[in-house]
């Protein structure tokens, strides 16, 4: 195996908000990766609702860095957040999209990453003794919580696709 | 030309990539391949400059552009013999070759023997997808014999291609299998193997989401080889033959010291070599 | 009666006999005494202990090819000479030397009247320790030739050098055995004294000399895999790159010497392979590569016999159209012919340069004629063309590999360079080296790579333009020199012929030609082909401005310059 460390190790609050940070910018590039595969296929729609879900991590990002302070949280986040497969868990799973896909499909993405990133900073406060990294685990299961909230109500809007979402009847085209 | 002396960049991942937008299928492994390269160089620290990806033809075969090193797209089969031509004249380069299934092992067999048999110090990279993306679906060497296609109706029948017991039997000093789906733990194998003098072999099971759907099962098929990696020929040899195709890790590391050829290191006049022919 | 300015001597003998050695060792001598001329070797297909034939010319002047008779035939055996035909044609002023326990002469001698005389060469060599036919064969040669025996001793021992004193003695007794024998004979034909040696005189290959061009020129990265009768260009690079700060790699086949090339190129060292008809057929694609990618690469083709595997170890000049055309699509890339052993050095030399300036493959087209034919000649002078691309150094700001610029050779970065990384492709490609398959850049990028070679200016090597005359011969290649004779004796007839042959065939210089063809009144064609292809590429580019007679023929026999002459003769 390699080198790589499991899951990151949360010592301390530093580390905690180093990891919260990483997960945030891993999922802006995410979006912003989608948003430009949804360009380059043409699907404007998605690429609306990519640029605007990357938008939004970035801002949850940006929190982060408040919240640390004088800290360089970029630098630490850089060292120690390495995640091993199904990378970050807010991340999107890059391996299901699709061009034809619909903004059910890419808020689907983007609920199950929320639900990881929940789901994980609860272990946290589940298995830490750092009374420090206790509560501000707490607060970003909050505000994880409300993520999934708000990506719920948004799912609201757009009815499941019919089974027939990704008919294309042109067939694939050979570049090479 | 090289690195000496010129001011070290803090590289990020995203120092290593271009702005060319992949036109990869929205999907495809290979967006997460591009990802651990990036993470690769950067936890290395290289200067983009003096790295070159070097490829042949297929969908993988595209990586070059989207990073921002230099970079070889070549023709269909080649990159091991012009990576080789690149790294003996350009040794303070890092040379990486991209490639694909097809490319690497149907047209570029004769050369994947040659390169792991001359350990030329470079990195290859196969982005194995078990079909041939780039035109249309056709079986590969690595197919299941009884996968239908259109151009082998039924299955081809064959079986498929062990390429990494070819690897080991014909010399490469780093042998490796990774899955896409885990860019974090694929970029640190690869700085691994970067890193390992002589040629280092890294399989990328890559998922082809347009002509093998059915490969989003490979998520849970891959998991970490249940033995530690060696640096034991026989062991390895006894493990890959009985590889079930989704070992993932290093599983082996060899010592041979890489391939230089002869390098005049002197230069002298030109006229010494006259004295062949005086009479 | 008298002196003569040339004389050609055939040594014939098998299984072990060693008659090319002894030819050598001839050659050699005379060499050294100050003639110049031509030693090349026809054998059986046997790896060892086949039929061979050691084929000499030596002479005042410089000379390459071979005659149409051979003024003296040695046959120590002549064990299926028959299979030499006439390639060891003999006239009726000719002298054989024949050993009668060497079995029958080949049906040519008889039929051509030529005087046979008995020596029986391996009885005599039995009377010496050791002694071995072939030394006795020299030392016959050498009598007949006017040399002493003294003067061939030299090459000998030189050669036996690490064999031990015995073997040389051995070798001298039967030398001297030989020469003695030959006292009682008469030959008629004595060299005429050579010219005083005033510059230094170098005994080469053709396959020698192009290496060395290669080197001149600025290669310093070889990938090599053998192919007859191209191996000894690799062989010879082998130890001489590494003596000049280069590096020379086997490849496992011509696919990846090609490629190894290219990559070894695209790091910014000038790189060459050398190859025949079967090995540039398999290199074609990747021709293609460098040129749509702008790579100089150097590529020797020694032709051989083709079609297919063909006949290896025989000269033609079939190659000519896969050189030129073998690219699919529009490639327009370098194509180079030298005219004799000497010129092998040149043209690669300059091949070398001209892919490097102009960023694009040259394709050196050799034969197996110059290839494995050794000359005495003078010591060719240096020239300054050596290879210096145009290289982007200093980058600053965006970078366009592929700009299209005023000469059409735009600047190229060399891996390590800073803020010039760009990915190299075979692919149609915009200026900033970005695949696309849009129209105007495509134009855009055929227009460069086309212009760029036609606008380069190549002054006067283009071709070889000498005489005056209605009559044109246009030729090209080894029959350079054959040409040249056959119009030396035309003019000793009093017929003024003119000698075009270019030695750059690609790209096309129409000017340049119709400036060379003015005032032409007949054009003879000559090419050694079955196809004419050499004919068919001046009616595809050029006008030829008057009536044109071919004389084209295809392998194995070499066109000798009598039959260029008997056609220049019959064309009033």
């Amino acid at each position: 195996m390699s080198k790589a460390p499991g899951n990151p190790k949360v010592a301390n609050l530093n580390d905690l908000l180093a990891v919260a940070y990483q997960i945030e910018i891993d999922a802006v590039d995410r979006y912003n990766l989608l948003a430009d595969q949804m360009e380059t296929h043409n699907n404007p729609e998605l690429v609306k609702i990519f640029r605007d879900l990357a938008r939004a991590e970035g801002i949850h990002g940006e929190e982060i860095r408040r919240l640390a302070g004088d800290f360089d949280v970029v630098a630490h986040a850089r060292e120690i957040a390495k995640f091993k497969r199904s990378e970050s868990p807010e991340e999107a799973d890059l391996s299901s999209a699709h061009y034809l896909m619909t903004p059910w499909h890419a808020l689907q993405l983007s609920l199950g990453g929320e639900e990881r990133a929940l789901a994980y900073f609860k272990s946290i406060v589940e298995a830490t003794k750092d009374p420090k990294v206790k509560a501000m685990a707490a607060e970003l299961v909050e505000e994880e919580a409300e993520h999934v909230n708000l990506v719920n109500r948004l799912l609201l809007r757009y009815p499941k696709p019919k089974d027939n979402w990704a008919d294309d009847l042109d067939p694939p085209v050979s570049q090479e | 030309m090289s690195a000496i002396g010129k001011p070290p960049l803090a590289c990020k991942p995203g120092d290593y990539k271009s702005a060319v937008k992949p036109i990869w299928c929205p999907g495809c492994g290979d967006y997460h391949v591009l990802m651990s390269f990036t993470r690769a160089f950067a936890q290395l620290k290289l200067p983009p400059e003096d790295v070159v990806v070097v490829s042949g033809i297929g969908c993988s075969s595209r990586i070059p552009a989207y990073t921002n090193c230099y970079g070889f797209h070549g023709v269909h089969g080649r990159s091991l013999a012009l990576a080789a031509g690149l790294k003996v004249t350009r040794p303070d380069l890092t040379v990486v070759v991209a490639s694909g299934d097809g490319d690497g092992y149907s047209i570029g067999g004769n050369h994947f023997l040659h390169a792991c048999r001359r350990n030329i110090d470079m990195t290859y990279v196969v982005m194995d997808n078990h079909i041939y993306g780039m035109t249309k679906g056709q079986p590969s060497p690595t197919t299941e014999p009884e996968f239908d296609t259109a151009l082998s109706p039924g299955g081809t029948g064959v079986r498929p291609f062990h390429p990494l017991v070819v690897a080991l039997a014909s010399g490469a000093n780093f042998i490796a299998r990774c899955f896409s789906g885990d860019p974090n733990e694929t970029a640190s194998v690869l700085a691994e193997a970067i890193k390992h003098p002589g040629f280092s072999f890294v399989e990328i099971l890559s998922p082809c989401v347009t002509f093998r759907p059915d490969e989003s099962a490979w998520k849970d098929m891959v998991h970490p080889a249940p033995v530690p990696e060696t640096s034991d020929q026989g062991k390895a040899a006894r493990r890959l033959m009985t590889d079930d195709g989704f070992n993932l890790g290093i599983l082996y590391r060899g010592s041979r010291k890489p391939y230089q050829p002869p390098v005049g290191t002197t230069s002298i006049d030109l006229a010494e070599l006259e004295k062949d022919f005086e009479l | 009666m008298g002196a003569s300015p040339s004389i050609s001597i055939a040594i014939v003998g098998s299984g072990g006999t060693g008659a090319l050695t002894t030819g050598n060792f001839l050659f050699e001598a005379a060499s050294s005494a100050g003639w110049l001329g031509v030693f090349t070797r026809t054998m059986g297909p046997q790896i060892r202990g086949g039929e061979a034939a050691a084929l000499l010319r030596l002479a005042v002047e410089p000379v390459e090819s071979l005659p149409d008779q051979f003024d003296l035939l040695i046959g120590i055996d002549w064990l299926n000479a028959h299979r030499f035909g006439a390639e060891i044609m003999v006239g009726p002023h000719s002298l054989v030397i024949s050993d009668p326990r060497g079995g029958e002469p080949p049906p040519i001698v008889g039929q051509s009247g030529a005087r046979v005389i008995e020596v029986p060469m391996k009885e005599l060599a039995k009377t010496v320790p050791d002694g071995r036919s072939n030394m006795v064969a020299l030392g016959i040669a050498a009598h007949l030739l006017g040399f002493t025996a003294e003067q061939l001793f030299a090459p000998v021992e030189k050669r036996l050098a690490d064999k031990g004193t015995a073997a040389i003695e051995a070798s001298r007794a039967a030398i001297k055995v030989g020469f003695d024998a030959a006292a009682s004979l008469s030959f008629d034909k004595h060299l005429a004294p050579p010219k005083p040696i005033t510059a230094q005189r170098w005994l080469l290959s053709g396959n020698e000399a192009t290496a060395l061009g290669a080197i001149r020129g600025g290669i310093r990265f070889a990938a090599a895999y053998p192919i007859t009768p191209a191996t000894e260009v690799l062989e010879w690079l082998a130890p001489s790159l590494v003596k000049v700060g280069g590096v020379l790699l086997q490849a496992e086949d011509e696919l990846a010497a090609i490629n190894m090339i290219i990559g070894a190129s695209y790091g910014g060292t000038p790189s060459l392979t050398a190859t025949s008809g079967p090995g540039l057929s398999l290199m074609i694609e990747a021709l293609g590569l460098a040129t749509s990618a702008e790579i100089p690469i150097v590529v020797v083709d020694v032709m051989r016999g083709g079609p297919s595997t063909g006949i290896p170890t025989k000269s033609e000049q079939g190659d000519l159209n896969i050189a030129i055309y073998g690219m699919h699509g529009d490639a327009p890339h370098l194509v180079l012919a030298p005219q004799s052993v000497a010129d092998c050095l040149f043209t690669t030399q300059w091949a070398t340069y001209l892919a490097e300036a102009t960023q694009a493959p040259a394709i050196v087209l050799s034969d197996q004629y110059m290839g494995q034919a050794r000359a005495a000649i003078e010591r060719p002078a240096d020239v300054a063309f050596i290879g210096k691309r145009s290289v982007a150094a200093e980058i600053s700001g965006p970078y366009k590999r592929y700009a299209v610029a005023a000469n059409g050779v735009s600047p190229m970065a060399i891996p390590g360079t800073r803020g010039g990384q760009y990915t190299a492709d075979g692919l149609t490609h915009a200026e900033n080296a970005n695949p696309t398959s849009g129209a105007a850049d495509h134009l855009k990028q055929l227009d460069k790579r086309r212009d760029k070679l036609d606008n380069f200016n190549y002054g006067d090597h283009w071709a070889s333009v000498e005489g005056s005359g209605d009559l044109v011969v246009l030729t090209w290649g080894s029959l350079t020199t054959t040409a040249r004779e056959a119009i030396s004796r035309a003019a000793a007839d009093g017929i003024k012929v003119r000698l075009v042959a270019p030695r750059l065939l690609a790209p096309v210089q129409p000017d340049q030609l119709q400036a060379a063809l003015a005032g032409a009144k007949r054009i003879l064609v000559v090419e050694q082909t079955h196809g004419a292809q050499f004919h068919r590429y001046l009616r595809a580019h050029y006008d030829l401005p008057a009536p044109v007679r071919v004389f084209n023929r295809p392998g194995p026999l070499p066109i000798t310059a009598g039959e260029i002459h008997s056609a220049i003769a019959e064309w009033k």
